[in-house]
């Protein structure tokens, strides 16, 4: 029950840290885009829809995440070239996103679609615990890896180096030389393409289906996530496991009944009587107190996070969207 | 910003119905609908109801269909409903509970339109009639399918929200298996959504881990039905008719069928036979259709043939006495049948739902 637990949280968790990780170098590059939940809805709709054409999930996924990034050049266009104002645009990318991937998937309702499977390594994913280290679907690891690569592009190469410093002052990086508007497009195009793949995760992986809107509200959840990481990667891996771990541990709180928990005898009396005992105290609580926790615990995190403001503020591009314009 | 595009939608609706209200005979029919057609639940069945009015009665050329998606309840709902008003429908379908206030404000204006609103309960002005569905005597058919098919005698049950509708279903659900088998036990989890495919397949996740062995739904995503599927359990479906998603797990699925209502007001405001109602329709009425029955031996699907039979013409209530509270106290005595209006406002449970009500 443990290892399946951890599954179903490593599959709520992936969406979020994909769209999250993405956004992160967006956002490290000094652009705010907020249209991060209309990708992902643009992702799903034609992640499910070119994997429904062609019954391989895997064109689906690509699919997926070259549409995201095409659909997050429109509002590189309009934030970048034009210098519109990015919050305001970033929402427009959201609205259109929702309504654009319900039109495109008015055909894809109601049809059961195809799964991207989880890998099967014979002896490994037999292992106790195997099917969480071995045994899940090639996206969990995707997102594994692109953590990592992040981390260590952001912080360890040059190129990452020239993306921070834009992002930390644009009108310095122009002034010697960086090419400040290509290399923000490249940032947003990742962005767009990350969150592509994230909707492609759900509607190929977390449920094979296409629904109007069907990642409610996970975009918005990956933006905060950002924040909660201060712009750090692996602590956007810590920030939405922790959600996802919260999100899940409620649901089997609700699911869970005090008599399920057995009443040992001996020295196990004292572990299965404070089981017993913190669980009708949970159990205690309304429902929607309980769901709203992720929520509340992301808030207490962030407070937790900020008390170090010296340190909160080196974390953070300082140009974190402001439109540039060179002024030749 | 969802105000303009309210906005927008709404002008965009009076500009295709000005242009068809030339043809001054030609019946038009209008609905407001709360989520997007795609959701492939609620909305999605109240516009197949909708398109199969129109084709029953004579298809485009005879009437007219006008419908904005997505309208949310409250101020907005009024505005929109408005609008429909003005652009030459003749009856307005407000189909959801939400819009009960608004719905009876313009018809108040409006005095020559037909007003029908869904799940409500107010009717200030004669042109405003109110229509609901029996979906609990589905749920008590699926609670006695679910005590025989169930090896563990416990069911997992994803719900949306405390309301009486949804807690109404539950103890239905919960009646129903207890006449087969008395200890069944109903674990209940709260999605607190209608709607985030996502997290239901979470709840659905978590129930199985559990040890549940058959599964229901009261949130409107065919997730839960998927998930029952990977894992090999069985489930009921919502709504729609989920058979294609779970091919080998679906037991039946309670299936809201409006389109029998939605000809029949039509045609009668056509032939000029429309009257005001207030109808709580069920299996007798046509307007609670139970998918069919599969998956399941053929003697779990005779008991549950009979019980529908029996619903069906009116010779069995789900919620006949004797049938105690879940504190063990008496609801209902021995025979007792429960009042309607106590129904629409039910807020508690019965015996042997294991959750505790989350109180509003």
């Amino acid at each position: 029950m443990f290892e399946s637990i951890l599954l179903t949280i490593a599959t709520a968790a992936t969406p979020l840290l994909i769209a999250a990780i993405g956004e992160l170098v967006v956002e490290r590059s000094g652009v705010l885009n907020l249209g991060v939940e209309g990708m992902m809805l643009m992702g799903a709709v034609t992640g499910f829809g070119a994997a429904l054409a062609t019954g391989n999930p895997w064109i689906g996924v690509l699919a997926a995440i070259v549409v995201g990034a095409l659909f997050s050049l429109l509002f590189g266009f309009l934030a970048l070239t034009l210098a519109t104002n990015q919050v305001a645009t970033g929402l427009a990318l959201t609205l259109l996103g929702i309504g654009l991937s319900g039109m495109i998937g008015t055909a894809f309702i109601g049809q059961p679609g195809v799964k991207l499977t989880a890998i099967y390594i014979p002896g490994l994913t037999d292992l106790p615990m195997g099917r969480f280290f071995f045994g899940q679907d090639p996206l969990f690891y995707i997102s594994i890896l692109l953590v990592a690569a992040v981390g260590w592009f952001l912080f360890r190469t040059r190129a990452g180096l020239t993306l921070r410093s834009i992002g930390d002052s644009h009108t310095a990086a122009h002034a010697l030389g960086i090419k400040v508007i290509p290399i923000r497009y490249a940032a947003v195009a990742f962005g767009g393409a990350c969150a592509g793949l994230a909707g492609a995760q759900m509607s190929l992986v977390y449920t094979s289906q296409w629904i109007e809107n069907m990642t409610a509200g996970r975009g918005w959840i990956a933006l905060a996530l950002v924040v909660f990481a201060s712009w750090r990667p692996w602590r956007v891996l810590l920030g939405a496991y922790l959600f996802g771990a919260i999100t899940i541990a409620q649901l089997h709180v609700q699911a869970l009944s005090v008599n399920d928990i057995p009443v040992a005898s001996g020295a196990m009396w004292i572990v299965s009587e404070s089981g017993r005992w913190l669980l009708g105290l949970l159990k205690s609580v309304p429902a929607q107190f309980l769901s709203s926790l992720p929520y509340l615990a992301t808030v207490v995190v962030l407070v937790l996070i900020s008390r170090n403001r010296r340190m909160t503020l080196i974390n953070t591009p300082a140009s974190l969207g402001k439109p540039f314009v060179p002024d030749r | 910003m969802k105000k303009l595009l309210i906005a927008l939608a709404a002008s965009a609706a009076a500009i295709v119905a000005s242009s068809g209200a030339m043809a001054q005979d030609k019946m038009k029919a209008c609905f407001i609908y709360v989520g997007p057609i795609g959701d492939f639940g609620w909305s999605y069945q109240h516009h197949q109801g909708a398109l199969e009015m129109q084709k029953a009665l004579g298809g485009e050329e005879k009437v007219e269909i006008a419908y904005l998606e997505s309208v949310p309840e409250g101020a907005d709902a009024e505005r929109a409903i408005t609008n429909f008003a003005r652009s030459g429908c003749k009856i307005i379908f407000t189909t959801s509970f939400g819009y009960m206030d608004a719905t009876n404000a313009v018809a108040a204006k409006f005095p020559d339109i037909k007003f029908e609103h869904a799940t409500g309960f107010k009717r200030d002005t004669e042109n405003v009639s109110t229509y609901n569905s029996k979906f609990h005597e589905g749920r008590y058919v699926q609670g006695v399918i679910a005590a025989k098919m169930s090896q563990k005698g416990v069911a997992g049950y994803i719900a949306s929200f405390p309301i009486p509708e949804v807690v109404m279903g539950i103890n239905a659900f919960v009646l129903g298996a207890q006449s087969v088998n008395p200890d069944f036990k109903v674990k209940v989890v709260w999605a607190n959504t209608w709607f985030d495919p996502g997290k239901e397949a979470d709840a659905a996740k978590a129930l199985l881990d559990q040890g549940v062995d058959v599964i229901t739904q009261h949130t409107d995503s065919t997730a839960p039905m998927q998930v029952a599927a990977e894992r090999k359990v069985k489930a009921f479906g919502q709504a729609s008719d989920m058979i294609k998603f779970g091919p080998e797990t679906q037991l039946t699925a309670i299936v809201d069928d409006w389109g029998p209502y939605y000809t029949e007001r039509v045609k009668a405001l056509m032939d000029g036979t429309y009257k005001q109602i207030d109808i709580w329709g069920g299996m007798k009425e046509g307007h609670v259709v139970m998918a069919p029955y599969l998956n399941m031996p053929d003697d779990v699907k005779k008991a549950a043939e009979e019980v529908q039979a029996k619903i069906t013409d009116g010779s069995f209530n789900p919620f006949t006495g004797p049938i105690k509270k879940q504190d063990g106290s008496e609801w209902l005595a021995a025979g007792a049948v429960a009042p309607d209006g106590e129904l629409l406002g039910l807020n508690f449970y019965v015996n042997g739902v294991d959750d505790q009500l989350p109180k509003n």
